[in-house]
């Protein structure tokens, strides 16, 4: 039922809080190396797609499979992590005590073990790593300052720094704009297209400008299912996502 | 903590614990240069506090874990010193029973418990003061952060740990001498326990092994484990995500603690002489919270300094004023609350960048 280019398939999924159906039969199909936008106005159920695809919520039915045949309904969050699923949340959740830099090392792909972290130094491929990682989200200059004095967008591009050292194979990548200047948001799209050369991507964005600017296939969500899919042009045209969302 | 903070405690630590041992046993008694063994006796104490206290900011200030039950485990250490120092009393008791310690006599025990054997070899009895603290931490640790029991929840629970081993072991059917615990030592490792030269040996050894719990808790919390523990500490479901499991994390830092607190508990008991249940008592690990809270959350080095500034203040109050101590120490923590929430070495923090980042800003779970 998936099909070698087939990175993420959702079929079916559906979760329910205290009865109210905050996934509704959800069904996405993600190919390899596709950047997906996923609109739809608040409670349509974008961030808790994210949980059932990270392992943070169990759905009650329907099947989450990513890669061949991994059904990630099975697993938690740190096994999904380790499979190459990395997640930037809606508000920029970076380690404010550390440095650019330990917050990016923490991030790098490798052991997660205590037993090796304990006795782990520093190496030169990992220092190669940050160094590289510092230069596209562009915080060079900051590595030695605490993440908890970075400006709003800065603290988002660090967040993407990290997805990005974490090596994953799809990146979701919850509201990255929200609260940047237009500059800012101009150089986040230009950087999602840049991290999308040589990985899949999943933005959830509420802002239409943004969307736009990434010029992606869109997925537009309504009461926890899919309510159109297509280019931005088609969903925009489209006389119930109008309705629902746009029209307002 | 800087490394020159560090420094100067583990000097003052070491040097003041040598100093006061050569006043005692080198100038005379008349002289007034002269320091009593009780001070000697009152600062052993004073250090293996601290070491308690490192251990408490060792999993509180640095993994985020509020054990308000720590004290259980300094006080599993100290019985299990207290069982070696028992079997050491041989026919010197009041019944003059070779196997059997006084209280088994009087409660008219035939035989020694099976959990009572091998205490009469020291390096059993030392084994034992790591093993035990550590492998209650060990299960209670892996019951509590695989389930995820964070926060107040998990205080709560700490709380309900020691308050169950105070009542089990107030009771003489446990064989540990229920309300009056294990007392009237003699001898420790074959020397004379009153001897002032022990004493003074003993408040070294403190000195030496509390500067070794900081050095090693330096090591693991400057470490990247350490950096680990502390994003667990500040956000510890975006730790997840990046693919840690938070609760490991835990559980090693925890255990680690629960046998530091344990080896300063055994270094209690051959200085007070004596180990009873009230040590298991709720009040005592919140006191040690409180030490931590008033030297400064999360920076080892003002551990030692709360542990030690509390309970020269406590020797103080319980001597002159004894009924305003519990108010005075109520006071200090409010106090320290409002007024210096980083503690006094929070005072000097501005000052000098720190090589371990501790801003203990709670971080509102995703």
């Amino acid at each position: 039922m998936t099909d070698r280019a087939t990175l993420l398939y959702l079929d079916g999924v559906t979760v329910s809080f205290d009865g109210f159906r905050a996934l509704n039969a959800l069904s996405l199909i993600l190919e390899h190396g596709e950047m997906r936008a996923v609109i739809g106005p608040n409670g349509a159920g974008k961030t808790t797609m994210m949980d059932v695809i990270t392992g943070k919520t169990r759905p009650d039915a329907g099947q989450v499979v990513f890669g061949a045949d991994t059904d990630l309904t099975r697993l938690d969050e740190p096994d999904i992590a380790a499979l190459g699923i990395g997640r930037k949340f809606q508000k920029p959740t970076v380690f404010e005590p550390h440095t650019v830099w330990d917050n990016l090392l923490l991030a790098l792909a490798g052991d997660r073990r205590p037993r090796f972290t304990l006795w782990a130094r520093q190496s030169a491929a990992e220092r190669d790593r940050i160094e590289a990682i510092l230069a596209t989200i562009r915080l060079a200059d900051h590595r030695d300052r605490r993440a908890g004095d970075l400006s709003h967008g800065q603290k988002q591009w660090l967040e993407i720094g990290m997805l990005l050292a974490q090596e994953p194979q799809l990146l979701l990548v919850d509201e990255p704009v929200a609260g940047m200047t237009d500059a800012e948001t101009e150089q986040t799209a230009e950087l999602l297209r840049e991290i999308n050369r040589t990985r899949s991507v999943v933005v959830v964005e509420h802002d239409m400008a943004f969307v736009r600017a990434l010029g992606v296939k869109v997925t537009v969500l309504h009461e926890g299912s899919v309510l159109s899919e297509g280019s931005i042009d088609h969903v925009s045209a489209d006389p119930r996502v109008v309705e629902v969302y746009l029209g307002r | 903590m800087s490394r020159a903070s560090l420094t100067l405690c583990l000097t003052m630590v070491l040097g003041g614990a040598a100093l006061l041992a050569l006043l005692n046993l080198v100038v005379p008694a008349g002289s007034a240069l002269h320091v009593p063994t009780y001070t000697v006796s009152l600062f052993g104490k004073y250090l293996s506090y601290a070491m308690l206290a490192v251990a408490v900011d060792l999993v509180w200030g640095f993994a985020g874990i509020l054990s308000l039950g720590h004290a259980a485990f300094f006080a599993l250490g100290g019985y299990a010193m207290g069982m070696y120092l028992m079997r050491q009393i041989g026919t010197r008791g009041v019944y003059g029973n070779a196997i059997l310690p006084d209280f088994m006599v009087f409660l008219n025990w035939k035989s020694l418990p099976w959990y009572w054997q091998g205490f009469d070899h020291p390096a059993f009895a030392i084994v034992m003061v790591l093993v035990v603290p550590g492998l209650l931490a060990l299960v209670f640790g892996w019951l509590a952060f695989r389930s995820r029991v964070t926060g107040v929840y998990l205080s709560i629970i700490t709380q309900a740990l020691t308050y169950a081993l105070l009542l089990a072991f107030f009771r003489n059917d446990m064989g540990f001498g229920g309300n009056n615990g294990l007392t009237d030592f003699k001898d420790m490792f074959g020397i004379p326990l009153h001897a002032d030269a022990t004493r003074d040996g003993l408040l070294v050894a403190t000195a030496i092994f509390l500067a070794l719990e900081l050095l090693i808790a330096r090591y693991v919390v400057t470490s990247r484990f350490g950096k680990v523990l502390i994003a667990v500490r500040d956000a510890e479901s975006r730790t997840r995500f990046l693919g840690y499991r938070p609760e490991a994390y835990k559980l090693f830092v925890f255990v680690l603690s629960a046998v530091m607190a344990g080896v300063g508990g055994a270094l209690y008991v051959p200085q007070v002489g004596i180990i009873n249940p009230s040590e298991f008592s709720p009040a005592n690990s919140i006191e040690a919270v409180i030490w931590v809270a008033v030297g400064g959350r999360g920076t080892l080095v003002g551990a030692v300094l709360g542990a030690v500034l509390v309970n020269l203040g406590k020797t103080f109050f319980t001597g002159a004023l004894p009924e305003l101590w519990l108010f005075a120490l109520g006071a200090v923590f409010i106090m320290v609350t409002l007024v210096l929430p980083g503690g006094l070495l929070g005072l000097a923090r501005r000052r000098a960048p720190r090589a371990v980042p501790a801003a203990p800003a709670p971080e509102p779970a995703e």
